[in-house]
């Protein structure tokens, strides 16, 4: 496939873009090498195509452009950019190019060098188990057999990109074999071999379509978060999106998720944002221990870095790193979580480049075609029928930081079109430490969650009407609210202290899994519903604090213990010691699940 | 080997073009016009132009004027004769000393590989207890100063630098006022910091493009002094002006603003910065304390909001006090766990009843009854504010934890304060004489 190498030279330099001049054919989207000399040797520095016009070319280059000159050589590759595909991808770093960085650090020391790309899977050998045999016909994406990947059945498959139906000719026996060795062989219809291996790439801005039917999402995709999981879900194979100013905590919201989320693998694609941020990860995951497997979480966790001040045309690229792998995992039946943080930093990328090819320019000067760019990276979250009948999915979940925190900027407006949840974070509520600072009547969920939905939905009321009451009681006081008012304050502002905030430093409470939300809802449900015996507010407030007190206790004892009955108990003694009746409308409610 | 060009064939702005060949992109070249020689620095090259940035402004050049290419780009020299020395943004002398061009270095080098990053892990005391009990920064940390305009924060910065336990400051001054380059002259002087502080100095009656170089210049010098073990505290201010130097920039440039006139990199541009602060296993450390003056005292201004975007944290100067509320260290659980026992807790519940006591002073304005608790409230805000808040306090951090229970003691019951006994029975004053 890189038979035809063209080349061409550099006519001009701006910033990240070269310009170059070519004879011969040049392909959109192909990559090329810079050629440059420098005092340490000569150094090929990875670019792509970008936009071409007559003999000449732009290419975006994902490095720092200092020392180009006019002339220097351009050698064209004819391939799109492309990870590669294998065994070995789990628990790597990788730049946004797939760069491995701990092997590069081992290579170059402190600094990212330019122009030094290592191979992305480690040479190992794997136990190889074929599942094919001479004789069988396939198509892409069928296994030809599996190796264990740490905890996982990784299947080596037939290539994506080979679109024909192919017969097996040879097969390797059951053994270990070196990643890049030949393990077997097939024919297509025209009776052209092509020798496998247990790896292969594919183009990174080209979803993976293996499968034969998308689905529906419509299990939930558990974040042991209580406020997400019972109020606005995401499901396995949807998108959501997490808008919020800077220090709101959209990314340790999504380190929290990373660590519990009940999915098989998680990709995390560190986008343009902190290092520091990634170190904490990186230097944590491999102590922690994913609770599901007893193993360590680097175990499932694959890490895509392209941090602010690295390459800003390789910050556009790692979105697409992070998906393509996200995707291949998918096709062995896997349910992959992919947490970008921030895809802001991603359109603005966009937007760098856009503003160097001089293109037309759309809200505050990002390019035309933001908004379809958003929703066709969105659209690679799925849910997909694999042609074994197994089931594969990619939930995505994207950070957004607006300008200013005002969400009417076109990031945050493209992104909320298309996705299927909104988590917003709120300053007031991260001001007020009230973490995780989700704003929960701003909010919203497409899918269905773990909880009743007519009984969330109850809960929901009891918020909406404890803050018009808390925004009454600012003009008139307490002196000037009705005790019947006060008392949906009250337990507005309990539902939202004991269940919807949550302490993600709390051994017990920082996740908290779908049957324990279910439980304790259901007493909370019933707090709600309850209709009080108050003579004054004083009593009602001191009531709340003391079933307040008495619920973060609760929560913070460990799921079925002696301890967790014993306090619920007391909870509901405190409850019945003060109920006079229950609300109609609930009372029907409990009816009815009954 | 050096080439010499001596035909402009436009001049726009800051910016020069000429016909040359051989150029690489960033090179150097020198400019020399009858107002003397500047430095320029290749923006742009496209076919056989070559277009740059003239250091010292393109005022005043004539089209007739001489450059001559360096062939290498911005380089600085890196020694310790830097020290106790005053350069301007290109690193030209600004004190009567030599010039110095031994050991050059690039600057605006390649950045850190995220996996040799560690996790940071020793605090940085000030003396200052807003920062050292609420929000303690941290070696390594980027950290801004979020200040309107009339507010000390020069002042803040200088005595940071004083009792800084760093080995070395780096002071980046950006459209510096002459005078408070002179105080901050004077004070480290004063101070004897002077020979562990090196100085970059951008006036605003400077040529602005040297404003751009400061923040490079001075955070590629200090990674070379974390390189070779030493603690650098890198002082930049202000960097609204770098911003806005940038901005005036991206204008004649004909750049598409984003955002108030903002070119659409000021992102990437601050973020590649900022992020120079590092601690290096096995080697020194570069901690960036910055100020932004926030225009029109707004925080969602372009340029304090997309700092807050990078920096992990910041603290808001308001009325000559550091404001415990919106001012945050993200650092500041890496290190307040290892102080003192009653370190952490002493922080929440000293700012859970600040918090109080900004509610109670609310309802007295608005003209609600006074509680006997209200009261309380009253005096504890006063002291704390009189005593711990004040930039003129000036204690360490056990003295400041200290004082924090005395000005408890001074207004509250022990239960009232909502610590947790065992933190009461030992800290709580006067119990020892009983
Ligand atoms: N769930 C939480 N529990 C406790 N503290 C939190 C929580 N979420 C956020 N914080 C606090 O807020 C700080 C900022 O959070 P975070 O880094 O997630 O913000 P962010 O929204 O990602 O900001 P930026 O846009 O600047 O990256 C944290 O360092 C931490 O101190
Ligand atoms: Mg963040």
């Amino acid at each position: 496939m890189k038979d035809i190498i063209s080349t061409g030279k550099v006519v001009g330099v701006n910033g990240n873009m070269v310009t170059i001049e070519f004879d011969g054919e040049v392909l959109m989207n192909e990559v090329g090498y810079v050629k440059l000399n420098t005092p340490q040797g000569e150094k090929n520095l990875k670019s792509e195509v970008i936009r071409i016009n007559g003999n000449r070319a732009d290419l975006q280059v994902f490095e720092m452009t200092r020392g180009i000159g006019i002339g220097d050589v351009v050698e064209l590759t004819r391939n799109l950019l492309a990870v590669t595909l294998g065994p070995g991808l789990l628990g790597q770093i990788y730049d946004g190019l797939q760069n491995p960085l701990p092997q590069l650090a081992e290579q170059c020391g402190f600094f990212l060098d330019r122009g030094v790309y290592l191979d992305p899977l480690p040479a190992k050998e794997w136990d190889f188990t074929p599942v094919v045999k001479p004789g069988d016909t396939v198509t892409r994406g069928d296994s030809i057999g599996t190796v264990p990947e740490g905890i996982f059945t990784h299947r080596i498959m037939v290539p994506f990109n080979l679109l024909d139906t192919y017969k097996v000719k040879s097969v390797v026996p059951a053994g270990s074999y070196p990643v890049s060795g030949k393990i077997a062989e097939i024919e297509d219809s025209k009776g052209t071999v092509y020798p496998l291996t247990m790896r292969f790439q594919w183009p990174v801005k080209r979803a993976i379509d293996a499968y034969t039917e998308r689905l529906k999402p419509v299990d939930p995709m558990v974040t042991k978060v209580r406020l997400i999981d019972t109020f606005i879900p995401v499901a396995k194979g949807g998108t959501y999106c997490i808008p919020g100013p800077f220090g709101a905590g959209k990314t340790v919201l999504q380190q929290i998720t990373s660590r519990n989320a009940e999915v098989d693998i998680v990709i995390i694609a560190a986008c343009g944002e902190r290092a520091g941020e990634v170190v904490e990860t990186l230097k944590e995951f491999p102590e922690l221990t994913d609770p599901r497997t007893g193993k360590s979480l680097m175990e499932r966790t694959i890490i895509i870095c392209n941090t602010s001040s690295m390459p800003v045309a390789a910050r556009e690229a790692s979105v697409y790193t992070a998906a393509t792998l996200a995707e291949y995992y998918r096709q062995m039946g896997l349910d992959v979580l992919l947490l970008a943080d921030s895809t802001s930093r991603w359109a603005q990328a966009m937007r760098e480049m856009s503003g160097r090819l001089e293109e037309i320019p759309g809200e505050e000067a990002f390019p035309a075609y933001l908004e379809s760019v958003i929703a066709s990276f969105y659209e690679r979250a799925c849910l997909v029928r694999l042609k074994d009948g197994s089931t594969g999915s990619v939930t995505i979940g994207g950070t957004v930081s607006p300008a200013g925190g005002n969400f009417e900027e076109p990031v945050t407006q493209a992104t909320l079109k298309v996705v299927g949840a909104f988590h917003g974070l709120s300053r007031e509520r991260s001001d007020a430490r009230k973490y995780p600072a989700i704003h929960p009547l701003e909010s919203w969920s497409k899918y269905k969650g773990s909880v009743e939905f007519d009984k969330t939905e109850y809960a929901r009321r009891v918020l909406y009407k404890g803050n018009d009451v808390a925004q009454m009681m600012k003009v008139v006081g307490e002196e000037g609210t009705s005790l019947d008012d006060y008392i949906v304050y009250l337990k507005s502002d309990f539902l939202d202290s004991v269940y919807l905030q949550q302490n993600s430093f709390d051994p017990v409470d920082n996740s908290v899994s779908v049957e324990r939300q279910r439980h304790i809802f259901d007493v909370i449900f019933k707090i709600l519903a309850a209709i009080f015996d108050f003579q004054v507010k004083d009593d009602a407030r001191q009531y709340f604090n003391q079933l307040r007190q008495l619920f973060l206790d609760y929560n913070g004892s460990g799921w079925d213990t002696d301890e967790f009955t014993a306090k619920e108990k007391e909870l509901l003694d405190l409850l019945s010691s003060k109920q006079k009746d229950i609300d109609e409308t609930a009372a029907q409610m409990l009816e009815t699940t009954r | 080997m050096r080439k010499v060009y001596s035909k402009i064939e436009s001049i726009a702005g800051n910016v020069i073009t000429v016909s040359a060949d051989g150029i690489k992109y960033e090179d150097l070249a020198e400019v020399s016009s009858a107002h003397g020689r500047s430095l320029a620095q290749v923006i742009k090259l496209k076919d056989d132009k070559v277009a740059l940035q003239v250091f010292a402004g393109g005022r005043g050049i004539s089209t007739g004027d001489e450059v001559r290419f360096l062939g290498h780009p911005m380089r600085i020299s890196f020694s310790d004769n830097l020290l106790g020395r005053i350069f301007n943004g290109g690193g030209q002398p600004r004190d009567n000393g030599p010039a110095l061009t031994e050991n050059m270095i690039e600057i605006a080098g390649p950045s850190v590989n995220p996996a040799k990053r560690i996790i940071p892990r020793n605090m940085v005391r000030t003396g200052i207890p807003m920062i050292d009990v609420f929000n303690s920064l941290v070696e390594s940390q980027k950290l801004p100063i979020f200040s309107s305009s009339g507010e000390p924060y020069n002042e803040l910065l200088a005595r940071i630098a004083m009792q800084a336990e760093v080995d070395m400051i780096i002071l980046g001054g950006m459209g510096l006022k002459y005078d408070d380059y002179l105080f901050f002259k004077d004070t480290l002087e004063e101070g004897g910091a002077l020979s562990r502080t090196i100085f970059f100095v951008h006036t605003a009656s400077d040529p602005i493009v040297e404003c751009l170089l400061v923040p490079d210049v001075s955070l590629a010098v200090a990674e070379q002094f974390a390189l070779q073990g030493k603690k650098v505290l890198v002082l930049l201010t202000d960097m609204t002006n770098f911003a806005d130097a940038m901005k005036e920039i991206a204008i004649t440039m004909e750049q598409v603003p984003s955002n108030r006139g903002y070119p659409g990199d000021l992102y990437s541009q601050l973020a590649s910065r900022y992020e120079k602060a590092v601690d290096f296993e096995g080697a020194g450390s570069i901690t960036i304390l910055a100020v932004t003056t926030m225009p029109g005292d707004d925080v969602t201004h372009p340029v304090p909001d997309n700092t807050g975007y990078i920096t992990e944290g910041q603290f808001y100067l308001k009325n000559g006090r550091i404001e415990p509320f919106g001012s945050l260290s993200r650092l500041k659980q890496q290190v307040n766990k290892d102080t003192r026992e009653d370190h952490r807790a002493l922080m929440d519940g000293m700012i859970k009843l600040y918090a109080a006591y900004k509610e109670s002073m609310e309802k007295k304005s608005m003209g609600f009854r006074m509680s006997d608790w209200d009261t309380k409230l009253l005096k504890y805000g006063e002291i704390f504010e009189k005593e711990l808040m004040a930039l003129s306090v000036n204690i360490p951090l056990e003295k400041a934890l200290d004082k924090g229970w005395e000005i408890f003691a001074e207004c509250f019951m022990p239960e009232e304060t909502g610590m947790r006994t065992e933190l009461l029975k030992k800290f709580w004053p006067g119990k020892e004489e009983k």
